[in-house]
């Protein structure tokens, strides 16, 4: 009977234990999120979309930040998403089983996980130095090929969920493959491959290091992609750092508002796949 | 002959037709999986031709002299590397348990309506992003280690011969430690979904088995599934530590950036992504601009290690599951 009860004791500490780290880790979102919202609402005024980016000591918005980062967003998913896509579909339509396929797909992991900086210094050195200035484009590209990762990973994921027997029903009819993917597979994998593209879209709103080296920052509103451009993480790490109250409290509102949107994209991204028809 | 008539010559022509829509698509899904090659292709010709100058000047002293000056023109890696990897090994540290607890809780604990919204809660941990972290870092927890935790510490273990070493000198706040714990929060949601994910592969069976032999729920999970699934978990925690060596903008935030090896964890240190987010663009002159890139150099060769060895376990773990 000792025994039995030294076994439940120690069950009951493991349990106990698998609890408190549960707590533990929930706890972080909520601290988190809450330092986020504290001093995030405050800074969240009409003049925050407004005006742009103050010098030390006078009030300001964060209008050209947040115009930059939807712009360069903006371009790396269209140039992200269609390259994502095709090379998905090679890797599930095409390339079932064959040792270029792993070799792709094993590649493409190692990019979805690799650190973002190490891709702000691929661009900065394939087309700053070349170029010769730092500009939205470059950042754009760093983006995407961030996004392209995800992208991949996804469609071939959510593609080699389709049932083979819509695929051979198609074919059947004297559909040529093309038109299988296109308007069989793709039609039926929609729903996942949206949130794909979503998750994608949140990773990179976020992104910071890479922008550094390509993108730069601009105080100043500009709508000239070869030039530098000013963007959200980049404000907020300047901002941040920067001893001027003014900055910091716009630091807070510029952290809520990046975080809200992930959220909202995640979330989105979840309720989308939910949906889908095949789990 | 059909394909003399004209309907067959028709026929025939529309054959040719959809063999080159096929071949055409084909063609173009392939070029687009060539970029992911020529992505990663890119990434390594560009950092190997920017790191040259620096490694042919420098040699291999340059991974192993902790002197950072620009003045001088003098630059060696060593304290980034080891700032990188203390702190990834702090994070692994805190995150390995923690993420452990929580995959078993979610697969052996929570109850069906909770696990799907649990779980997203976890991985929303994983959607915020890396600056977020480090701006909450600064202002919040950096004051509150400086005012509790730290001196906490260097009561207790401080006052230990050998350990005592690790939490030595004033309590900054801003500091190795706090920036391996940021790390560890941030690795957590990685590893704990992997670990999630293999601990539901094992079959039902042999878990139901074990519970008729009379094994309490921790008894289960430490000799049935911990074991069946330790590639796996494996894989997950090389798959945080990827994360983990990488980490930027959080790391920048709280770690100080100095460039020296200190025993104590209290003290401030740098690591090799908080160097090349720090000192990259006002980087004056060839020789620093390209140590700087040999630095993201050895980042990449330490990371695509770790994850390739990461990606192989989890590759032979799915065959395993396949067959």
């Amino acid at each position: 009977m000792e025994l039995y009860a030294r076994r439940r004791l120690s069950n009951w500490l493991v349990m106990g234990l698998s609890v408190a780290a549960t707590a533990f880790g929930l706890l972080w979102l909520v601290l988190v999120l809450g330092t986020l919202l504290i001093n995030g609402v405050g800074a969240i005024t009409p003049s925050l979309f407004t005006q742009m980016t103050p010098p030390p000591g006078s009030s300001g918005g964060l209008l050209n930040a947040i115009a930059g980062s939807l712009a360069m967003t903006l371009i790396a998913t269209l140039v992200g998403t269609p390259t994502g896509i095709l090379a998905g579909t090679f890797l599930a339509e095409y390339a079932r089983g064959s040792r270029f396929g792993e070799v792709v797909r094993f590649v493409n992991d190692i990019l979805l996980s690799a650190p973002s900086i190490i891709i702000g210094l691929f661009v900065y050195e394939a087309m700053v130095i070349q170029i010769g200035h730092f500009s939205a484009w470059a950042g754009a590209m760093a983006l995407a090929i961030i996004m392209i990762p995800v992208i991949v990973r996804t469609t071939e994921d959510m593609l080699r969920l389709v049932p083979s027997a819509l695929r051979e029903a198609a074919a059947a009819l004297g559909a040529p493959k093309w038109k299988v993917v296109v308007m069989i597979t793709y039609r039926a994998a929609v729903q996942g491959m949206v949130t794909g593209v979503l998750l994608a879209i949140a990773r990179i709103s976020g992104e910071t290091a890479p922008l550094l080296f390509t993108a730069l920052n601009n105080q100043f509103w500009s709508t000239d992609l070869n030039r530098p451009m000013a963007n959200l993480p980049v404000v907020i790490f300047q901002f941040a750092l920067s001893p001027y109250a003014d900055w910091q409290v716009l630091a807070w509102g510029g952290a809520l508002l990046i975080t809200a949107a992930i959220l909202v994209l995640n979330i989105t991204a979840r309720f989308v796949a939910a949906w889908s028809s095949f789990k | 002959m059909p394909a003399d008539t004209a309907i067959g010559r028709r026929q025939s022509l529309a054959g040719r037709h959809v063999a080159l829509g096929d071949m055409a698509f084909q063609a173009l899904t392939l070029l687009f999986a060539l970029l992911v090659l020529l992505a990663l292709g890119g990434v390594i010709i560009s950092l190997v031709s920017g790191a040259l100058p620096a490694l042919e000047r420098f040699g291999f002293d340059f991974l192993v002299t902790e002197k950072w000056n620009p003045v001088t023109e003098k630059f060696g890696a060593l304290a980034p590397v080891y700032g990188t990897l203390v702190t990834s090994a702090i994070a692994m540290l805190i995150a390995i348990p923690v993420a452990f607890g929580i995959a078993l809780f979610i697969t052996e604990l929570c109850p069906n309506w909770l696990k799907r919204p649990l779980s997203t809660m976890i991985e929303l941990l994983a959607a915020i992003p890396s600056i977020i972290y480090g701006i909450w870092g600064l202002f919040v927890l950096a004051p509150f280690f400086q005012e509790h935790v730290e001196p906490a510490l260097i009561s207790t273990l401080g006052a230990i011969p050998g350990i005592g070493l690790l939490f030595e000198g004033p309590p900054l706040g801003i500091g190795v430690l706090t920036a391996g714990f940021i790390l560890a929060i941030m690795v957590l949601p990685f590893i704990s979904s992997v670990m999630r994910d293999v601990f539901e592969t094992v079959p039902t069976v042999l878990r139901e088995s074990t519970f008729a032999l009379g094994a309490t729920t921790a008894e289960v999970v430490w000799r049935v599934v911990l074991p069946y699934a330790r590639i796996g978990v494996f894989g997950g925690v090389l798959l945080g530590l990827g994360r983990a060596l990488g980490e930027t903008m959080a790391v920048t935030f709280v770690i100080g950036n100095a460039h020296h090896i200190h025993a104590s964890l209290l003290q401030p240190g740098t690591t090799i992504s908080a160097a090349l987010a720090n000192e990259f663009t006002e980087a004056v002159g060839d020789l620093y601009l390209s140590s700087l890139i040999a630095l993201g150099l050895i980042l990449f060769v330490i990371t695509f290690i770790v994850l390739a060895l990461a990606k192989l376990l989890l590759i032979r773990l799915e065959r395993q599951a396949g067959s």
